[in-house]
């Protein structure tokens, strides 16, 4: 038989072999991602053309959507008035600072106890680089940006069943997967075992590039020495004058790599949404919201809770209530109506709206989500651990603990991510006291970082289940859903168009909302404009 | 009560994916059983823990006083199908822990139905394996 390795192999079928090898992570990462990595449509600021000729627009909710819309309809010469159910904008794009108050479903207050210029952001707290529409607003509102560490080598991966719970670096973790793979891929090749070949020229190609992906050494394997520690780092480091010489790490186990399950946690920052560069805004993600704020003063009418939402053949009349006092119901009306509640709360206000985008409304429940900020007396994390922003996985209830982005160095306190939950977990953690939240909070990170004991402040939990104005953190779609409900949703109802990050094919993201929001009133305005 | 939280299967579970929040990255099966530890365990969440719900700018159906409980076929077929906000759990719950917990709240918060749901009825109530497939 002629040498397997003068065969031709596709370039496409070895890549899939990469891909398959590459492993656990990276197939991972695409599994989760499905489809929904299109890059944002954001085209640059909206050019609404015409003379509206005093055409009103009455908006329903001051999250980022309804701002949006709000901001671009006013400054193309429409009349707008927003309603909003909370005190403050924003709606989920929120952080939380000391001294805040927030009130959750049941009752259960929770008074946040964190230092100054310290947050939680319980909702969206990461803007991707080709979130092109959230950026641009932040630039043109003044909203300062910096980086967001999605991936900190020095952070944590754990499981409470593998290394005896003890936490392992994300960096070992990573090095070590990549290195075993590598090693297993180029014995395949040496030995032309592979069911496909690739070409002489190639096989060499390849296998430089299998060393040097995985750090091999020259007999082709992952193994103790300079080249593995050059990725996983050193038992102790190279250093200066008489101490310099540097000493290798030993490379986790094979076999007890691949148990561990570890090597799931490796791939978070692979995904089209995390690679670097990712940013927040300087202060809580809810900076945005306040900026937006600023520029609708006198728009928006706070303290508002719609009731009813009732169009004409002339005009669209919302009927609300003050949201603490209740009180006599009082209207509001434009020509237009955006509606941006959230689907789980519009599905309970009576609307006359047409069967289809009623029954889309009715269809789409929201997500369980829940994040619990921790304020410990010092930043351990850093002082400690060398920790600098980034986020640890584990397989614990609490999923992540993530570090704070900023004001590293800082000799003052710092609050923790100490738990971002989603589905079974964070629906237990709901049925929990916030105080209850806090604590298996603790309980869980003690385990990653038992300075928790001793340094901790004090924590706030947000389950967004109970969050009175959302019952959910963002909307349910399924493809089977999308498919039978997504148009209706969207389509515009005689004088009613519903905006939203459950309006889009972003969902949970800010982009998703604001892109929306931008196609709603690019859509509302031809329809005006053609009257 | 103290009792622990459920656990990921696999550490694989918490890897974030391309949507921000969306993916229920755990949704197999819940571990709590018995009515009163599923209703205390998930349920109250929501319902509120006297049962009576709770009211914000959308609202929590109180199943205390609930003339809708009166049939037992009621409260297994939204558990299991979900309806308006509230999500579906058939995924979650046999049709075991559906007939405990619904049994729970038709017997609880002033609630007094003799007749129990057995399993073999909320079979009957689930949904086609489609609509109730995983988030995108």
């Amino acid at each position: 038989m002629a040498d397997d390795s003068s065969a031709p192999m596709t370039r496409r079928s070895l890549f899939t072999l990469i891909g398959v090898a590459a492993g656990g992570a990276v197939m991972l990462e695409a599994m989760s991602s499905l489809a929904y990595a299109g890059e944002s449509g954001y085209q640059g600021p909206i050019q609404l053309s015409g003379d509206p000729k005093g055409s009103s627009v009455l908006i329903l909710g001051a999250g980022l959507a309804g701002m949006c819309a709000a901001y671009e309809l006013r400054k193309a010469g429409y009349k707008v008035q927003i309603l909003e159910y909370n005190d403050r904008p924003g709606g989920r794009n929120w952080s939380l600072y000391g001294g805040d108050t927030y009130t959750e479903l049941g009752g259960f207050t929770q008074k946040v106890g964190f230092d100054k210029g310290l947050y939680l952001n319980p909702g969206p707290w990461r803007i991707p680089h080709h979130h092109y529409a959230v950026l641009d607003y932040c630039k043109r509102l003044g909203v300062m940006l910096e980086p967001f560490t999605q991936v900190n080598y020095n952070a944590y991966v754990h499981s409470t069943k593998a290394f005896g719970g003890k936490p392992q670096r994300y960096r070992t973790v990573q090095a070590d997967f990549n290195g075993y793979v590598a090693e297993l891929l180029a014995k395949s090749v040496r030995q032309n075992s592979l069911d496909q070949a690739v070409t002489k020229e190639d096989k060499e190609v390849l296998l430089m590039a299998l060393r040097q992906w995985g750090a091999l050494d020259k007999d082709w394997n992952y193994a103790k020495g300079v080249d593995s520690s050059g990725r996983r780092g050193w038992a102790s480091d190279p250093g200066g004058g008489t101490t310099s010489v540097p000493t290798p790490s030993d490379p986790l186990a094979m076999s007890d790599l691949l148990q561990s399950g570890l090597w799931g946690a490796i791939g978070a920052g692979l995904g089209y949404e995390f690679q670097s560069t990712i940013f927040q805004p300087v202060g809580g993600m809810g900076m945005i919201g306040k900026a937006f704020g600023r520029q609708l003063d006198g728009v928006i009418r706070y303290g508002a809770k719609v009731t009813d939402i009732r169009q004409d053949d002339k005009g669209v009349t919302a009927t609300f209530i003050d949201s603490k006092t209740g009180g006599p119901p009082q209207q509001a009306r434009g020509d237009w109506c955006i509606c941006t509640i959230p689907a789980t709360v519009l599905g309970q206000i009576p609307i006359n709206v047409g069967a289809p985008m009623k029954a889309a409304i009715d269809a789409l429940y929201y997500d369980a989500s829940l994040k619990v900020g921790l304020q410990f007396k010092r930043r351990f994390w850093e002082q400690d651990e060398q920790i600098y922003g980034g986020i640890t996985y584990t397989d614990q209830p609490n999923g992540v603990i993530g570090y704070p982005n900023a004001d590293m160095f800082s000799s003052g306190k710092g609050v923790l991510l100490g738990a971002y939950a989603f589905g079974g977990p964070a629906f237990e953690f709901a049925a929990l006291p916030p105080e209850e939240r806090v604590a298996r909070t603790l309980e869980y990170g003690a385990k990653i970082h038992p300075q928790y004991k001793t340094e901790f402040d004090n924590g706030v939990a947000v389950a967004w289940h109970r969050v009175p104005w959302t019952l959910g953190c963002a909307g349910h779609w399924t493809e089977d859903l999308r498919a039978q409900h997504y148009d209706n949703l969207a389509a515009m109802d005689g004088r009613i168009v519903l905006a939203g990050e459950h309006v889009s094919r972003i969902p949970a993201w800010q982009e998703g909302a604001i892109l929306s929001a931008l196609d709603t009133i690019r859509r509302l305005h031809q329809r005006v404009m053609a009257a | 009560m103290i009792r622990t939280l459920i656990l990921p299967v696999a550490l694989a579970a918490v890897s974030i994916g391309g949507s921000a929040a969306a993916q229920s990255f755990y949704d197999g099966p819940y571990p709590m059983q018995g009515g009163e530890a599923i209703y205390k365990g998930i349920c109250q969440g929501c319902h509120m823990p006297d049962g009576k719900g709770a009211v914000g700018a959308g609202a929590y159906p109180a199943l205390a006083g609930d003339k809708r409980l009166q049939s037992g076929a009621y409260p297994a077929m939204v558990i299991v199908r979900g309806q308006k906000a509230m999500p579906p759990f058939a995924n979650n719950f046999s049709d075991q822990q559906v007939a405990d917990v619904v049994n729970y709240i038709r017997t609880h918060f002033g609630n007094a139905y003799a007749d129990k749901v057995a399993p073999e009825m909320v079979k009957a109530l689930r949904p086609p394996p489609a609509a109730v497939q995983r988030p995108e």
